[in-house]
C-alpha cells in the first residue's frame, strides 16, 4: 500500500516478524517508517527514510469479552472491524476516535488501525467527558527500537503494577516502539442521544454557556460552538440560522429527555433553543469529530489547538487581528480547529497559546514544505525536551523508528 | 515481618551525616530539617507498619525552589531520596532508607486555585484527597477518585500510586483525573506537564509519572479535574447464597450496559465483622453481599434500580434493600468503609492484599483462596471492588504465634500469583512498593522489566530516587544501555514485503 524511497517495505503478519524487521533495522542502522493504513501519514515532519514497516497485515481481534468490557486486537486490525464487532454487543470505544481521512485526503484507505489509535492518542468530542485513547488503554505488546519484545499493563481496569507504559506509548507516533497488540477498555453504547442547539451566540457568550452546561449536573457529554462561518457546512446546512452552540446528551431515553429539559430551562433566555434527534445528533457529532468544514480537498494549513476550554475563543479573537483564520470549537472551547489563510502562522498561533496560559498546537494539515520548516508539534521547554530525548534514547537509541517525525532532533 | 532486602547503605553518606544535615539546613531553614531520632520515629514507617527504618534525615521543604535545591544537592553528592506524602501507602512505598533523605511534602498543603469555568483545581501535593473535594463542595463539585484513606492520604501520594476508590469503574482512576503536573527531577529541573487543557502533547510523561511510586521525580503541583455531583445517588444492598451468584450478578449488570457509580462485594466473614462493628443493617444469613450504587438524574436512578433488582433476582438474590435517604445510603457504605478496622477487631493482626483479576475468574480465585487458606491454616476475609475485579483479601493471623506471620506472607504471595495466573495483576491500587517488589518476575519477564528500568534511567540515572522499591534489582544504567544485536543479519526472507 505505502510507497517507500526504494528501500525495503516489510509487511509482517506476525509479532515475530515485526521483531525480525526491527532487529534488521537496528543491525543495519536502517531507519524505518512505521505505518498502519497510512491515513495519518500526512501529520508530522516528512520522513526521509528509505525503508518501511507496514503493520496493517498484523490483524485479528484476539480477545473480546463484552461482560468484562475488554477487547484486545493485534495492532494492524482495522478500526472498522473492531467497531463492527463491538456494535454487535452495543458497545464502543467511548473515546470516539476521530477519522482524519477526509481532512487529509486519504479516503481511499481503510479507517486506520488499533495500534495507530493509541500511537496517535485519538479521541473525539466525547473526550470532554470520557477521555482520549490513553484513558482507555489497559495493556500493550510492542517491539522497542532496541529490538526487544515487551509487554506492559494487562487486561484489567485497575492495575498499578510497574510504570504505566501503555499510557507512556500513547501519542508517541511510533517513535518509541512498534505496537503489536493493544488492549482497550470498552463501554456500553448509550441507548440514545439528543443535542440541544442554542442559536445566535457570539464566541464569548457561547464559551460562557458551555461552561455553565458542563458545570451543571445535566451530564453533558460533548459541547461545541460552531460560528456562523462554518455552521452551514455541517449536516447539509440543517442547523438553524446563525452560530450554533451545541450540547450533546446521551443515555437512557427518559434521562436524556429530562436533562435536555433542564438545560433548555437554563438557557431559554440566552438564545433560541432547538433540538436535534438521535440521527441528526449522531451525524453532527461525527462531522464535528472529523472536522467536516475544513475537509475541502486542499492542503491549506489546518491547526489543532488544545487550550483551557475558557481560552479558546480568546485565542481566535486575538489571531483574527493578525491573520486570516476560520475556526470552530470542540471540547467546550478547549479544542480549536483553525484553518489558516496564510501559510506560516505557527508563530502567532503559539505566541497566543503561551499568552493564554499554555496548551499546544499541532499542524495537522500542511504541505510537505511547510511541515519541513515549521515545528509540527509544539516545541518543548529545554528541560522537558531533554527528558523527552532521554526517553527516546532508552527506547530507540539508534533512532530507527520514525526518526524526526515529531521533532527534528528525535 | 520478615525484613525486606534493601540496597546496601552508602557508607560515605552515613559517615558524612552531620555535614549533610548542616547543608540541608542551609537550604531549608527553621524546622524544615528534622534529625533527632525521637522526632524521626514518626516517619519510620508508612501504612505497611511491619517494616520500619529510620531515615538519614527528614526534610520538609516549603517551596519549589527548596525542593529543587535539595534534589540538586543530593544528586551532586550521590545521596538517596525517598519522597513521602501523608505516609498512608500500604505497600511500603514511603519506607525510609538508612542512608536516604526522607523528603516529606506535607507543608505543600495549599489549594492554589479553583477554576469552575474550566472545571479544574490547582493544588499542592500535600493537600488531602478529601481536602480537594471539600474545597469545591460549596458549588456542588467534587474530585472523583476516592481511596478509602481519602481523609488522610495526600493528592501527591495519590499521583505517585495512581490511587483508585469505589468510584473508579465509572469515573476513572487518578490518571484519568489529573490534567497537569509540576515536578522536579533529581537534577533539580522544574518541569511542567499538561495544564488546564485536556491533552498533553508529546510523550505522555504525565501518564508515566502517575503511579511511578516516587521513583521518577518529585511532584510539586497538580491540576485535577473536578466534577459536578450527580443529581442523586442511591445505594442497594443485595444478598446472595453464594459468591458465585454474586459474581455472576455483577457480570450481568455490566453486560446489560449499566455502569454503576460503584459495586462492592463482601464475603460472609467480612459482612459479619462489619455489621458487628458499625451496625450498617447488613444481612447475616447470606454468603455474599453486594453494595451497588447508582447515580445520575432521579428518574434514571429509579429506572436502573429496577433493572438491577431484576438481574439480582435472576441470579438468586435472597435479599435486596434500596436506600431511601442520604443517611441510609451513607450507612450502607459505612460498613464497607470500616471493613478493614472491623476485621482488625476479630483478629489480632491482618494482612491486606491487593490484586486484580478478570471478573469472571472470581469463582475459581475464591475457590483457590479457600484451598490456600487450608494449606496455610489461616482464615481470609474478602472485601473488594467487584466492578473492576480489584480484590482485597484480608489474611487473619496472630503475630504472637511463632511462624504465623511468615505463613501470612506466603499465603499473600500465593494469592497474588494466583491473580496473575488467571490473567490479572499483582496490584490494583496499593502499588508494588517494597511489598510486592520480589513478585514482579511473576508478571514480567526480563525484557519487560529491563525496559521499565530504562524509563527510570531516563529520569534518574544514578537510581537516587526511592531505590529498592518496585524493582527486584536495579542494574546500572550504563550496563542497561548495551544492545545485543550483531550486524550482518540480512533482510529476513520470510517476512512478506512489497
Amino acid at each position: 500500500m505505502a510507497q517507500t524511497l526504494g528501500g525495503e517495505m516489510f509487511r509482517p503478519e506476525t509479532e515475530d516478524q515485526v521483531l525480525e524487521a526491527v532487529s534488521w533495522a537496528v543491525s543495519e542502522q536502517a531507519p524505518l517508517e512505521v505505518l498502519g493504513h497510512g491515513t495519518k501519514r500526512g501529520i508530522g515532519r516528512p520522513l526521509q527514510v528509505a525503508n518501511g514497516l507496514d503493520i496493517s497485515g498484523l490483524t485479528g481481534i484476539t480477545l473480546y469479552e463484552p461482560e468484562e468490557l475488554v477487547l484486545t486486537a493485534r495492532a494492524g486490525t482495522s478500526l472498522e472491524e473492531i467497531e463492527a464487532r463491538l456494535a454487535e454487543h452495543n458497545q464502543e470505544f467511548a473515546f470516539e476516535p476521530m477519522d482524519y481521512r477526509a481532512l487529509l485526503g486519504s479516503q481511499d484507505r481503510p479507517r486506520g488501525t488499533a495500534g495507530a489509535v493509541l500511537a496517535t492518542n485519538l479521541s473525539g468530542p466525547r473526550r470532554l467527558k470520557a477521555g482520549a485513547a490513553r484513558d482507555h488503554v489497559l495493556g500493550i505488546r510492542a517491539v522497542t527500537g532496541r529490538g526487544d519484545l515487551i509487554k506492559s499493563g494487562g487486561r484489567v481496569v485497575k492495575n498499578v503494577t510497574g510504570y504505566d507504559l501503555p499510557r507512556g506509548l500513547s501519542g508517541s507516533w511510533g517513535t518509541l516502539a512498534v505496537l503489536t497488540e493493544v488492549t482497550f477498555k470498552v463501554l456500553p453504547r448509550a441507548e440514545t442521544e439528543e443535542t440541544l442547539v442554542v442559536s445566535g451566540l457570539n464566541d464569548a457568550d457561547a464559551a460562557d454557556i458551555m461552561a455553565q452546561a458542563m458545570g451543571s449536573d445535566a451530564e453533558v457529554s460533548s459541547a461545541a460552538h460552531l460560528p456562523e462561518s462554518v455552521r452551514g457546512r455541517f449536516i447539509n446546512g440543517a442547523l438553524p440560522g446563525s452560530a450554533a452552540t451545541v450540547l450533546r446528551l446521551e443515555g437512557f431515553p427518559s434521562s436524556v429527555a429530562y436533562r435536555l429539559g433542564k438545560l433548555e430551562a437554563m438557557f431559554a433566555q440566552h438564545g433560541s433553543c432547538s433540538r436535534l434527534d438521535a440521527d441528526a445528533s449522531r451525524a453532527l457529532w461525527r462531522e464535528i469529530r472529523d472536522v467536516k468544514p475544513f475537509c475541502d480537498g486542499t492542503t491549506r494549513p489546518v491547526w489543532r489547538v488544545s487550550v483551557a476550554p475558557g481560552a479558546g475563543h480568546q485565542l481566535v479573537a486575538g489571531l483574527r487581528l493578525q491573520t486570516g483564520v476560520d475556526a470552530f470549537y470542540d471540547w467546550q472551547g478547549g479544542l480549536v480547529w483553525l484553518r489558516m489563510e496564510g501559510d506560516d502562522e505557527a508563530g502567532p498561533v503559539r505566541d497566543a497559546i503561551r499568552a493564554l496560559g499554555g496548551g499546544h498546537a499541532t499542524l495537522v494539515r500542511g504541505s510537505g514544505d511547510l511541515r519541513n520548516h515549521v515545528p509540527v508539534f509544539e516545541p518543548q521547554e529545554p528541560a522537558l525536551a531533554a527528558l523527552t530525548r532521554r526517553l527516546k534514547e532508552q527506547f530507540d537509541p539508534q533512532a530507527v523508528l520514525n526518526p524526526g517525525r515529531m521533532w527534528a532532533e528525535l | 515481618m520478615t525484613s525486606p532486602n534493601m540496597p546496601d547503605p552508602k557508607t560515605d553518606v552515613l559517615a558524612n551525616r552531620d555535614r549533610i544535615v548542616e547543608d540541608l539546613r542551609d537550604i531549608v531553614p527553621g524546622e524544615g530539617v528534622v534529625d533527632a531520632t525521637n522526632q524521626m520515629r514518626a516517619f519510620e514507617t508508612d501504612g505497611l507498619t511491619a517494616y520500619r527504618q529510620l531515615p538519614l534525615v527528614v526534610v520538609l521543604p516549603e517551596t519549589v525552589a527548596q525542593v529543587s535545591r535539595v534534589l540538586k544537592y543530593c544528586q551532586k553528592y550521590g545521596i538517596r531520596v525517598v519522597p513521602r506524602g501523608s505516609g498512608t501507602s500500604l505497600s511500603g512505598g514511603a519506607l525510609p532508607l538508612e542512608d536516604a533523605v526522607l523528603l516529606v511534602m506535607s507543608r505543600f498543603n495549599k489549594v492554589l486555585e479553583i477554576d469552575y469555568d474550566n472545571r479544574v483545581a490547582v493544588v499542592q501535593p500535600g493537600v488531602t484527597n478529601l481536602g480537594v473535594s471539600n474545597a469545591v463542595a460549596e458549588r456542588g463539585f467534587y474530585y472523583a477518585p476516592d481511596p478509602s484513606s481519602q481523609i488522610a492520604c495526600s493528592i501527591g501520594g495519590n499521583v505517585a500510586e495512581n490511587a483508585g476508590g469505589v468510584h473508579c469503574l465509572k469515573y476513572g482512576l487518578t490518571t484519568n483525573n489529573v490534567l497537569g503536573l509540576q515536578m522536579v527531577t533529581i537534577d533539580g529541573e522544574v518541569i511542567r506537564l499538561g495544564g488546564r487543557h485536556l491533552d498533553s502533547e508529546g510523550y505522555d510523561i504525565l501518564g508515566l509519572m502517575t503511579g511511578s511510586e516516587g521513583l521518577l521525580a518529585v511532584v510539586t503541583e497538580i491540576t485535577v479535574r473536578i466534577l459536578q455531583k450527580p443529581e442523586t445517588a442511591r445505594a442497594m444492598l443485595v444478598g446472595f447464597p453464594s459468591n458465585e451468584a454474586a459474581g455472576q450478578c455483577v457480570a450481568d449488570i455490566i453486560g446489560a450496559g449499566i455502569i454503576p457509580g460503584g459495586i462492592e462485594m463482601m464475603d460472609r466473614l467480612a459482612i459479619k465483622a462489619a455489621e458487628d462493628f458499625v451496625q450498617a443493617g447488613y444481612p447475616l444469613d447470606v454468603e455474599a453481599l453486594l453494595i451497588v450504587e447508582l447515580d445520575g438524574p432521579e428518574a434514571e436512578v429509579d429506572h436502573l434500580i429496577g433493572k438491577v433488582e431484576a438481574i439480582a433476582g435472576n441470579n438468586g438474590a435472597t435479599m435486596s434493600r434500596v436506600s431511601t435517604s442520604e443517611e441510609e445510603r451513607q450507612t450502607f457504605w459505612a460498613g464497607r468503609k470500616a471493613a478493614f478496622p472491623a476485621v482488625g477487631r476479630i483478629s489480632p493482626d491482618y494482612y491486606c492484599m491487593d490484586g486484580t483479576i478478570p471478573r469472571k475468574r472470581l469463582p475459581e480465585v475464591l475457590a483457590g483462596m479457600r484451598e490456600l487458606s487450608e494449606k496455610h491454616e489461616l482464615a481470609v476475609a474478602n472485601v473488594f471492588h467487584a466492578g473492576d475485579g480489584n480484590l482485597h483479601p484480608l489474611i487473619l493471623y496472630d503475630a504472637n504465634n511463632p511462624g504465623e506471620l511468615e505463613r501470612a506472607e506466603e499465603f499473600g504471595n500465593d494469592i497474588l500469583r494466583l491473580c496473575v495466573e488467571v490473567g490479572g495483576v499483582l496490584t490494583g491500587e496499593h502499588g508494588v512498593g517494597v511489598e510486592k517488589r520480589d513478585l514482579m518476575p511473576a508478571m514480567f519477564n526480563k525484557d519487560d522489566l529491563d525496559q521499565q528500568i530504562r524509563i527510570k534511567c531516563a529520569f534518574d540515572e544514578q537510581h537516587l530516587l526511592n531505590p529498592g522499591k518496585v524493582f527486584p534489582e536495579l542494574r546500572r544504567c550504563a550496563e542497561m544501555g548495551r544492545m545485543h544485536i550483531s550486524r550482518g543479519q540480512l533482510p529476513f526472507p520470510d517476512i512478506p514485503r512489497f
